[in-house]
């Protein structure tokens, strides 16, 4: 017989959420250590969504999207789930770049930038400090017809090199491009500027170890290989979720799935009004990714001055169709030294990253998405023999990870590595206007992905379930 | 609560969310953010800790009456009239 992951559930909550991703393990801490009845849902077996990692025989652990979030995180681990998570966040500081416009290796924060494009882009103190400035006063509120790109052409008329160095870590952070809006840049950089980049110390593994302990801690009931089926509604709320061939009683629903997987599977049209579903229906996903994971022999290493984040790139110029091409150009190197787990086996590994568009692998037959994967291993050992001399001879384990894989592991819409654009955001918002219990804690509008947005979506969103509890409590009270 | 010892619920909630502030050299007229490094997830921490204590509740449209201590006092004071420190 099959094992039943359900077996110690009840049948009625406060608050079910669906889906284990940052935004969901967050919304659910909060509310449990408020004192609701909470039961987590999550269809993969493990904890974390995105934030997530793999072992491989020989002592190798790979992290997906460890590398590396802004100095907001140790923050907002502190407050919303504990001090020991807070005090393993520790920075990273070798970033480096590589193209035919430039190479150098930075701190990454305002102070390091500023004397960078002062002395290696001969930029004029003010415009640097104007530029600065702008993007710090950016609101997610504010307007939003500004593109990135017209922000930098208003600040570094052609200058394509700047641009490069100021955008080429967000798109690699959040997916987004010169065509989203200028806010969406702003908010995020200004983010990373602050202090620079930071990772968490032992790995995403035990990231998601010490948060599992914090929920049970907070009496948060979790459910792995348990994929929802159903959000029911009932007179226009939310009434339970239906999951395993069971229905869980709930009044109120936080999804931390894919907002079009939220809207249209999970809850049904029919639910919504027409005007919403267009609206909905309107909002653009994020781009996907792929990534190849590649482990050096026990016996090998990288050399630390090579860095820990390597923007590299062979294309003269930076255009989004590029970042986005199948015909890659542009790579994230992600270097993992062993200090990384201090508590594992010694091991140096290696994770490239580039954006990618579904469409490019979604409808390939087997046989050509096997090619099409192993051109992915080799072109990226070509570009990584550039920075570690006979790569492919120290290398004893490689694989690569497609939108495909993504969109398997996450179930996101498209295999979405960042969630939606930035429309998505208002969508995401409304939708407990148009059922009343039904909330959206997923990666939206560029601000709310990533791991600090998210989490930070997730502390926004258990407000709003709050105060909507609350409230219902006040009514029942008053009948 | 009389508006002083709302004042006092407010500074004991900044004094949670900002540890290394020096919260005795405030000044009541001048906005929160131009005198203390707070962002808008701390705001939320207030809305949500006033809610937590009081049962006060503060729509999200009306966050931007906790500018300063002395509008979050006064936008307070009604909604706190009748609740017992």
């Amino acid at each position: 017989m099959p094992k039943d992951f359900l077996k110690d559930v009840q049948n009625r909550y406060d608050v079910v959420v669906i889906g284990s991703g940052l935004g969901g393990l967050t919304a659910a801490n909060i509310l449990g250590r408020q004192g609701r009845r909470v039961l987590l849902l999550e269809q993969h077996y493990k904890l974390g969504g995105l934030a997530t990692w793999f072992k491989r025989p020989g002592g190798h652990i790979f992290d997906i999207s460890l590398h590396g979030f802004p100095y907001g995180m140790v923050k907002s681990c502190k407050r919303y789930w504990s001090a020991e998570i807070a005090d393993s966040i520790v920075p990273l500081d070798g970033v480096r770049f590589d193209n035919p416009m430039f190479s150098l290796t930075t701190k990454y924060n305002r102070e390091d930038f500023t004397q960078l494009l002062q002395t290696q882009f001969g930029i004029a103190p003010q415009v640097i400090q104007d530029f600065f400035d702008t993007a710090r006063g950016m609101n997610f509120y504010d307007e939003q017809e500004t593109t990135t790109g017209q922000l930098f052409e208003k600040f570094f008329p052609g200058r394509e090199d700047v641009v490069r160095l100021l955008m080429e870590p967000i798109t690699y952070a959040n997916g987004s491009t010169l065509e989203d809006p200028a806010i969406t840049y702003g908010i995020v950089f200004s983010n990373f500027m602050s202090k620079g980049v930071y990772v968490f110390r032992g790995g995403t593994d035990r990231l998601i170890k010490l948060m599992q302990k914090e929920l049970e801690a907070n009496g948060v009931d979790i459910a792995i290989n348990s994929p929802a089926e159903k959000v029911l509604v009932e007179g226009g709320k939310v009434v339970g979720v239906k999951v395993g061939g069971r229905t869980i009683q709930t009044p109120v629903v936080v999804s931390n799935a894919n907002l079009l997987n939220t809207l249209f599977n999970l809850v049904g049209e029919e639910y919504l009004d027409r005007n919403f579903c267009d609206q909905a229906r309107a909002v653009r996903m994020n781009n996907s990714s792929t990534q190849v994971y590649m482990a050096l022999a026990p016996d090998q290493t990288v050399d630390r001055s090579t860095g820990d984040l390597l923007f590299s790139s062979t294309a003269h110029r930076f255009q989004t169709d590029l970042l986005l091409s199948r015909d890659i150009t542009s790579r994230t190197f992600s270097f993992y030294y062993p200090d990384m787990r201090p508590e594992g086996k010694a091991r140096h590994l290696i994770v490239s990253s580039t954006n990618a568009r579904w469409e490019d692998w979604s409808n390939l037959d087997e046989e050509s998405y096997q090619a099409s994967k192993q051109d992915l291993i080799e072109t990226t050992l070509d570009a990584l023999e550039k920075y570690l001399p006979n790569c492919r001879e120290k290398i004893v384990h490689v694989e690569a990870a497609t939108p495909r894989t993504f969109h398997h592991y996450t179930m996101h819409y498209h295999g979405s590595s960042f969630g939606t654009k930035f429309e998505g955001l208002a969508v995401s918002r409304e939708l407990p206007q148009q059922i009343p219990g039904l909330f959206h804690a997923g990666s939206v509008g560029i601000i709310m992905s990533g791991w600090l947005g998210t989490i930070n979506y997730g502390v926004i969103v258990s407000n709003d379930v709050d105060n909507y509890l609350m409230a219902a409590a006040n009514q029942a009270s008053l009948a | 609560m009389a508006p002083e010892e709302i004042r006092e619920v407010i500074i004991e909630i900044l004094g949670d969310i900002a540890p290394d502030e020096d919260l005795g050299t405030l000044d009541d007229a001048i906005a929160f953010r131009e005198q203390l490094e707070l962002d808008s997830m701390d705001f939320l921490d207030i809305v949500m800790e006033l809610r937590k204590r009081y049962r006060v509740q503060i729509p999200e449209d009306e966050y931007v009456q906790l500018a300063s201590m002395n509008s979050t006092v006064s936008y307070l004071t009604p909604k706190m009239a009748t609740i017992a420190k």
